[in-house]
């Protein structure tokens, strides 16, 4: 499940080096990161300063009931609220800007990235996982960098000065608070470990009830039909079972954490308090210094936990970072070549003029490609096109039809032998030469969030409406269009999601004749569409065909029928090749296929009608 | 709407009464705890390093004298210490048992709710889980359930300590002087409005950011799901564009966030320190006068400072409590949902006997039939088979066999037994029903086959594997039974699924057995392997197969053509293809009379 994905990469222990590089990374933010610091630091201590001014008040105004500098006093105090007021006021915009700052320059580096790397990438990451990746990994990096070490600034100079400050008062006792401070750290730190655990232990807990909770869901009708409720009930409660134990044990420990920090402090508290009464009674401290000592005493210890959390705060986000720089590390296995790239253009920044027009030969020369894992799939394959003719592949799933395709398109590129585009080897051209001239429909018919006009004009931005219309036209798609509530300017929702499948595949076609490329490639829907939309798709298809080189992976009888050539593909094989009568004729794998596979096609296409 | 949730709330607290009653009492205990530490700082340098009376009641000092002895206190100061670290260890051990029990009270009633609405869920009618979305109602069993549980948690002990401190603060402060008191209290009203008003402004721009992210997620999932489209096109240039300024836009949402956040911080905080900055010039001007002590002044100072923060949390959490109340609703609204009735005096007959339909009508919709008047009688051990297009009422009429659909009218039995007095869970347990797009369970295969079964010998799962041809890929594939579906992109194909669901299937006790459309995700050849091993199985049972297979039909010993919800023609094979219908257009199809003579005459 990808629930799990993120969650049991072990705890590691901390890499400086990873850090490191991110902060390499994140130069641009340097100069905010240094003010920030430098805010907290002051902070840190303005903040130290509230007892001996609680000191003075006691001392003057108090005891000795002196009020003339009463006014220089509030002054100075509101002062210092106010310097406090201002220099906390910018460390948090501070902190807010370097975290958005640095998630957004790391998601521009990945999605920058995830342009470049080939579909070889794709097939072994799940979506989901690279989504992860731009998102919410960037988001904790930036978090790291902009909150991490906020706290750990601050509580440093906060304690530094509050000892100071008590030093400077009486020396004995403030060594008194200085000693536990060890004690404080370790026991703040063995917690960090354990509930850095047990945290772990909740969310895989939280994971597995949501996973238990979406198999619940999902698969509710058929654990009707299997009478499995009792069951399924038995083993989610044992699942809820185990959160309630381990989260009772996680709040068993936050719980315990304070009062226990708060007692050790408590004791020293009693110490100062003990010491510090006998020596105003010796008069060696004024009560100005006594209740100084207290006030610090109180809040010297609330940063020991700030303190310690940084390895902690870094640790739990380093699985994160991980990800990140592994994704910005991956280079990409298809490349222009330099010479290529100096002559055509890279893929941001195409030299249109230099490219040279496109007639549409296409020649596989004893090409053989292996996938990474070593499965090999075509061997040594030969196959030549002439411009504008239509090839049809047809055969069993897995056969290597959609590797052909990808090859064409450069997905891949052949692990030995060829291909030539008009006689040239098509790595000698740029990447973005080929696909600016390849029309390509999806199976899964593929649109984006916007309108149906953006969508037809995907690949030309600045095509006028005109242009828009007169491709839908063509693969009669303005008929459903105009029946929506906008026109041209209806929204398709996410992926498409509000239009049919059928209506999808017609925008699909317009977007590629719009595009008008010399090769066009087609991956053939098998899902089942009503009638009137599948003539729709077909004639749509007839429409886009004419007059490119075409290559489609076939799995409708009339696509078929009217190719040029049907090449049937057997285990990275030709079988079988010539045109549909042809084939019939011969009586082989073609004349098999179509009369158990199409037939049953035609019967579904029957029963697919209404009514 | 309301009652509703106020009810389930009231149902989560009275469940955990005990442990949210000690935890509110302890809450109490532990912020009055906190009142003592300024006091007793106050009594020793008022009364024993000043010249002060005691603040102490006369009573309690005559008792602590007659104790420990005349002048105890006055010559062993150490005592203040000694109560300090008491004051702090009880303090400590309440606090604990006040988080440790509020714990147990929310993680307690969140396992209620998770327990309830997995079970409720489970037990709702077949016709909610066509209709629900699904993505919703797992956020209300997930998220939802979070929400309420930090509020059980969390909220409302902040809110109670909250409560709690003001109470005690005034009635301490009070007696020492009401105007320092009031003025030291003066800006609070102010510092908890402003927090609840400035908070309704961070949700917002909270809210703005993450419609801001959602965007940008569409931009980003659009371009991974659609990377072969983008590339095909070159496009990619253009969608870095694109994806940046949807990030740039989530960004400067975010940055709003924090700007307005590092207001509130500063604004809040800096409010807390003036309330303390006046209090303390308030005693200063009293105890100057002689109005007030030092000790009173240290009182009331620290208090004053002590009160701050949980006011200003007060603000934010009764602005937040709102987004628990929605997610209790959502909650309460899905366990409002009717579950499917229970039926204490169904019966539990014998179902290997003739089933009738007898003017069977279904609709889901009033006007919109699925199935209309539908009549025929099966012979107990017959095979069935069904003919229809799509939306023809083929799956909903089995369906009914399950009883996951109830008739509208007409009636159906078996045996001469209504169908609507059997039981259940019975009915279905001895009714083997395989859908059409099958789900398995992310568990092995072996588990997943076994799973209606659980006590299976491998002999029995093995037998069951192989009548549904799954055993030659599930031994071919690495892990063979143990091969756990759906993970780490293990994926089995359509076909296989569905061999692992009749597998499934068979492993059960069937009386009657029903594909629905389940053998056309399997190849033809296949499809006749599973139907031939079947055959050769056990007798008697009665078998349903919606198919749209020549092959697979015309085997039945009664073939029904369902037409928009009517039976438009059954008999034998032989009748159906001498009648001009469906059944014979098909037939002819599939046997090669109608398409090849069109195709070769086309071509030529």
């Amino acid at each position: 499940m990808e629930y799990e994905q993120e969650l049991d990469m072990a705890p590691k222990k901390f890499s400086l080096q990873l850090w490191r590089r991110i902060l390499k990374l994140s130069r641009n933010h340097w100069r905010e990161l240094g003010e920030c610091m430098l805010m907290l630091a002051l902070l840190g201590i303005t903040e130290s300063l509230p007892p001996l001014l609680t000191r003075y008040a006691v001392d003057r105004f108090v005891v000795a009931r002196d009020t003339s500098t009463l006014g220089w006093f509030i002054a100075l105090y509101a002062g210092l609220l106010l310097f406090n007021f201002v220099i906390s006021h910018r460390f948090i915009q501070l902190s807010g800007h370097i975290e958005w700052g640095v998630n957004y320059d790391l998601r521009a580096k990945g999605f920058r990235k995830l342009q470049e790397l080939p579909f070889s990438y794709y097939d072994r990451m799940p979506v989901g996982n690279l989504l992860t990746r731009v998102t919410s990994d960037t988001a904790q990096i930036g978090e790291a960098l902009g909150w991490g070490l906020v706290d750990f600034v601050w509580g440093v100079f906060f304690l530094a000065a509050s000892f100071i400050g008590m030093a400077a008062l009486n020396a004995k006792l403030a060594l008194a608070a200085l000693v536990s401070l060890p004690v404080m750290f370790a026991i703040s730190i063995l917690f960090q470990k354990k509930m850095i655990v047990s945290q772990r232990n909740i969310r895989k807990s939280n994971s597995a009830i949501t996973a238990a909770f979406n198999e619940g869901i999902m698969g509710a009708r058929t654990t009707k039909t299997l009478v499995r409720e009792e069951m399924n009930y038995e083993e989610f409660s044992a699942q809820t079972d185990i959160m309630y134990r381990r989260s009772i044990r996680g709040a068993v420990l936050s719980a315990l954490f304070l009062p226990i920090i708060s007692s050790v402090g408590a004791i020293v508290t009693a110490f100062v308090l003990t010491e510090g009464a006998g020596l105003v009674l010796e008069g060696v401290i004024s009560l100005g210094t006594l209740a100084a000592f207290m006030s610090y005493i109180t809040d010297f210890f609330e940063p020991v936990e700030h303190i310690a959390s940084i390895f902690s705060e870094f640790q739990r986000r380093q699985a994160a970072a991980e990800r990140v720089l592994t994704l910005l590390d991956t280079e990409p296995d298809i490349r222009d070549s330099r010479e290529v790239e100096e002559l055509f253009g890279d893929n941001f920044r195409p030299k249109k003029e230099n490219w040279p027009p496109i007639r549409g030969d296409i020649d596989f020369e004893d090409v053989s490609f292996r996938y990474k894992d070593g499965e090999s799939v075509l061997s040594h394959f030969d196959l030549h096109i002439r411009a504008g003719q239509t090839v049809a592949l047809v055969g069993a799933t897995g056969a290597g039809k959609s590797t052909i395709v990808n090859l064409i398109c450069r997905f891949y590129e052949p692990t030995e032998g060829s291909i030539l585009i008009d006689g040239t080897d098509y790595r000698q051209r740029s990447q973005l030469w080929l696909q600016s001239n390849i029309g390509y429909v999806l199976q899964e018919p593929q649109l984006f969030s916007g309108t149906i006009a953006d969508n037809i004009r995907y690949a030309d931005k600045d095509a006028g409406m005109e242009e828009v219309k007169r491709a839908a036209r063509q693969v009669n798609a303005e008929g459903f269009i105009m029946k929506l509530e906008n026109g041209y300017d209806s929204q398709v929702g996410e992926g498409g999601n509000r239009l049919s499948t059928g209506e999808k595949q017609l925008i699909s076609f317009a977007r590629a004749i719009l595009h008008n490329p010399r090769i066009f490639v087609l991956d053939e829907a098998t899902s089942s569409v009503d009638t009137e939309t599948e003539m729709m798709i077909q004639r749509a298809i007839e429409k886009t065909l004419e007059g490119r080189t075409s290559f489609i992976i076939a799995h409708r009888l009339s696509t078929v029928r009217h190719a040029d050539r049907i090449l049937v593909i057997e285990d990275g094989k030709i079988a079988e090749s010539g045109s549909h009568s042809e084939l019939i004729a011969a009586r082989g794998r073609y004349y098999q296929l179509y009369t158990t596979q199409f037939r049953e096609e035609r019967s579904m296409d029957v029963l697919g009608k209404k009514g | 709407m309301h009652t509703q949730r106020n009810r389930l709330m009231g149902t989560l607290l009275r469940k955990n009464a005990r442990y949210f009653a000690i935890a509110f009492l302890l809450t109490a205990l532990t912020s009055l705890l906190r009142f003592v530490t300024p006091a007793l700082l106050a009594e020793l340098m008022d009364h024993y390093l000043g010249s002060e009376p005691s603040r102490l009641p006369a009573a309690v000092n005559r008792a602590v004298e007659s104790l420990l002895g005349p002048g105890f206190l006055e010559r062993n100061l150490w005592a203040f210490g000694v109560a300090l670290v008491a004051v702090s260890l009880i303090g400590g051990v309440s606090s604990f048992y006040r988080g440790k029990l509020s714990s147990m009270g929310s993680e307690s009633a969140a396992l209620y709710l998770r327990n309830r609405l997995y079970d409720h869920i489970q037990k709702l009618p077949y016709d909610y889980h066509v209709k629900v979305e699904t993505g919703d109602l797992l956020q209300r069993c997930t998220s939802d359930i979070n929400t309420v549980r930090a509020f059980l948690n969390q909220q409302v002990v902040a809110m109670l300590n909250a409560v709690f401190m003001i109470v005690f603060a005034l009635s301490l402060m009070l007696p020492i002087s009401v105007k320092v008191t009031l003025y030291s209290l003066s800006i609070t009203p102010v510092i908890f409005i402003f927090s609840m008003l400035f908070f309704r402004l961070v949700i917002r721009a909270f809210r703005r950011m993450d419609e801001a992210e959602a965007k940008m997620s569409t931009v980003l999932q659009e371009n991974l799901t659609g990377v072969r489209v983008v590339r095909a096109f070159g496009q990619a240039s253009n969608e870095i564009d694109k994806f940046d300024a949807a990030s740039l836009e989530h960004r400067n949402r975010g940055i709003k966030v924090a700007d307005l956040e590092a207001v509130y911080w500063a604004l809040s905080g800096s409010m807390g320190a003036v309330q303390i900055l006046i209090s303390l010039i308030v005693c200063i001007v009293e105890a100057s006068r002689g109005i007030i002590t030092l000790g009173d002044l240290i009182v009331i100072t620290g208090y004053t400072g002590m009160l701050t923060w949980p006011i200003r949390q007060l603000g934010r959490i009764l602005t937040e409590s709102g987004k628990s109340m929605v997610a209790l609703d959502r909650i309460s609204e899905v366990l409002r949902t009717k579950q499917e009735p229970e039926e204490p005096e169904a019966l539990r007959p014998d179902l290997r006997q003739d089933i009738v339909f007898d003017h069977v009508s279904l609709y889901y919709d009033k006007g919109n039939d699925v199935l209309r008047d539908i009549s025929f009688t099966v012979k107990a051990g017959q095979t069935v088979a069904i003919l229809g297009p799509t939306g023809s009422g083929k799956s909903s009429l089995v369906h009914l066999l399950q009883r996951l659909y109830e008739p509208r009218s007409g009636s159906i039995t078996i045996g001469g037994v209504p169908l609507d007095r059997i039981d259940r869970a019975y009915l279905r347990s001895r009714v083997g029903l395989v859908l059409q797009s099958s789900f398995l369970y992310s568990k092995t295969i072996r588990e997943n086959i076994a799973i209606a079964a659980r006590d299976a010998a491998q002999e029995e799962i093995d037998g069951a594997a192989r009548t549904a041809s799954a055993l030659e890929f599930i031994e071919k594939s690495e892990k063979g039974y143990d091969t756990v579906v759906g993970e780490r992109g293990v994926t089995l194909s359509g076909g296989q699924k569905q061999r692992v669901a009749i597998a499934r299937t068979l492993m059960k006790n069937n009386d009657i057995l029903i594909f629905d459309d389940s053998l056309s995700a399997v190849d033809t050849q296949t499809d006749a392997q599973i139907r031939q091993a079947l055959l050769s199985g056990e007798k008697g049972v009665t078998t349903f197969i919606i198919s749209h297979r020549i092959s697979t039909l015309s085997r039945a010993d009664l073939i029904l053509v369902l037409e928009d919800g009517r039976i438009t023609a059954s008999g034998t094979h032989e009748e159906l293809i001498s009648r001009p219908g469906l059944y014979a257009r098909i037939n002819a199809i599939q046997s090669g009379l109608e398409d090849t003579a069109s195709a070769e005459t086309e071509v030529n």
